[in-house]
């Protein structure tokens, strides 16, 4: 099965429980947390990758376990027009999306490699990077 | 080898006969031919630099409104513009921002408008909101005014940048536990990145680094136009930093004041640019002709990015407090691999200037040069280099009760 990228929220009520382990242990699925963040009011967030024959199992479980599962509909979009090729964003992405293309030096962005973790949208000095949902 | 002269140069552009390589294509015909005949067969060397220049603003001549006004306050789309000229001029800085932006209050703040964005807005033709407000005098009767204005109304707009094109500059990183947002961009904790802001090879003032051939009334590449170096640029320290052994002893520390018609530029080459967490400022396009007027002028010019070295300046400590030392010297060959050892760490590298616009600009005016439509300009006076000396000055900041005089 192709890796999903999916958005778990986490109520207050179970975000300081460990669930996400039973996916592993449980379900034996594959999973990379490519971002995940607590609020002030102690509701969660998080963005997974997750792989394996039993993928829909574990989700079945989390929505079980009151965790509200959405696929990732974001995405970052790089405005090649926006862009001076600079290079302000390709050391500070986590994951080389962005980089450049030697010796040309130009700027290229992976759309694949992307996490969305976003750093680079209020990053790039012409905000040549947005996100659309 | 006779040198040759700026008039000889001249009437060979005049006639199409002139000899222009851009900067990367000497450092190739040198590493080939040698400097000697590399010399006797070019003419002039065209250089380039995309990046933000803080040091930025224009000059603006409104014309007169009926009845008039004598500008105290002007806003120009929210951004405020310097006045205390005569009535109706006004200007702009780049760093300028809206009296209202959130600042830094909540860090780090985005900076999304600011008076560079004012620049690239007028030189792209867009309508510009201006408010201005006046004190009321016999002569200059109106208090305040709101209109809507175009590049092609005002009677003169002129960039005016104090200071440009940095001879060479840091590389910039981050020793300390938190990440830093500076004009350098954002630096990750514990050496997380590297970032630098100059073209290397390409870069003008590395390419003339002693002023033999620039000074005022030197004629340029400026944001797309034809601007001219009048000055030399503020913090204006010329001199032979420490480099590694074996490096050719290219000074660094020159910079330019330069102006030009901003009727002329493109917003191509005049880019309102925000850095989060720092503010707002320009990116400017700046391209310096160096002609090859001897063998001295054309090795220097012909020194490539493994020869030319940044210092590696830590912006957690150092930089902000204003204290000496770098954590050693970087070749620029080094920096645009992507990677750099730093302590016993590979450091992820990238550029906060366009080198792929630096070279379109040194492109750029090498087809202005082929075309005989630009021809040099010979400086009046050339600007001071490393030979005069110039020491740079700090503000010391003294008590309260001290009183001058």
């Amino acid at each position: 099965m192709a890796p999903n990228k999916i958005v778990l929220r986490f109520p207050a009520s179970i975000s300081d429980k460990p669930i996400i382990f039973h996916l592993v242990k449980d379900y034996d699925l594959m999973i990379n947390i490519l971002k995940a963040h607590i609020n002030p009011h102690k509701e969660g967030t998080m963005v997974l990758e997750v792989e394996g024959s039993r993928a829909e199992d574990g989700l079945g479980f989390l929505r079980d376990q009151g965790v509200v599962v959405q696929p990732l509909t974001e995405e970052i979009v790089w405005n090649e027009d926006q862009c001076t090729h600079c290079g302000a964003c390709t050391a500070i992405c986590p994951t080389r999306a962005l980089y450049i293309e030697r010796p040309a030096m130009l700027v290229h962005f992976d759309s694949e490699a992307c996490v969305i973790c976003q750093l680079c949208v209020r990053a790039c000095p012409m905000r040549a990077i947005e996100v659309r949902f | 080898m006779a040198d040759k002269t700026f008039a000889e140069i001249n009437a060979k552009i005049r006639a199409g006969k002139a000899v222009v390589l851009t900067a990367e294509e000497l450092v190739q015909l040198v590493a080939e031919k040698g400097v000697g005949p590399a010399a006797k067969e070019v003419d002039v060397v065209t250089t380039g630099t995309f990046g933000p220049m803080c040091s930025s603003g224009a000059y603006f001549n409104f014309g007169h409104s009926a009845p008039r006004i004598k500008f105290h306050r002007v806003w120009l789309n929210g951004i405020p513009a310097a006045t205390g000229f005569a009535a109706v001029d006004a200007f702009v800085g780049a760093t300028a921002l809206p009296e209202d932006d959130p600042l830094n209050t909540n860090h780090p703040g985005e900076f999304r408008y600011g008076g560079g964005h004012v620049i690239e807005d007028f030189v792209a033709g867009r309508p510009v909101r201006m408010k201005a407000a006046g004190y009321g005098t016999d002569c200059y009767p109106r208090r305040e005014l709101e209109t809507t204005v175009k590049l092609d109304d005002l009677n003169e707009a002129v960039l005016f940048n104090p200071r440009n094109a940095y001879q060479n500059y840091a590389c910039a990183v981050n020793t300390g536990p938190r990440t830093l947002y500076t004009y350098m961009g954002v630096l990750k904790p514990g050496l997380g990145n590297a970032h630098y802001s100059t073209s290397g090879q390409l870069s003008p003032l590395l390419k003339d680094p002693y002023f033999r051939t620039i000074g005022i009334g030197t004629r340029i590449f400026l944001g797309g136009g034809t601007g001219y170096v009048v000055w030399n640029g503020t913090q204006h320290f010329p001199g032979i930093p420490a480099l590694p052994e074996g490096a050719p002893p290219v000074p660094a520390g020159g910079t330019l004041a330069v102006l030009g018609d901003l009727k002329q530029m493109s917003p191509k080459w005049l880019r309102g640019t925000s850095m989060l967490g720092y503010g707002a400022t320009l990116t400017v396009g700046i391209g310096i002709p160096v002609p090859i007027l001897n063998e001295e002028i054309c090795y220097y010019a012909s020194r490539p990015d493994s020869d030319l070295y940044a210092p590696i300046i830590d912006y957690a400590e150092a930089y902000p407090n204003r204290k000496p030392g770098t954590l050693g010297q970087v070749s620029y060959a080094a920096l645009k691999s992507g990677v750099i050892n730093l302590n016993d760490k590979q450091v992820l590298t990238a550029p906060v200037s366009s080198y792929h616009k630096a070279r379109e600009i040194s492109a750029t005016l090498k087809q202005w040069l082929l075309e005989g439509k630009f021809l040099l300009g010979e400086p009046v006076q050339l600007l001071p280099g490393p030979d005069a000396g110039i020491k740079p000055k700090s503000l010391e900041i003294r008590g309260s009760g001290r009183r001058n005089g």
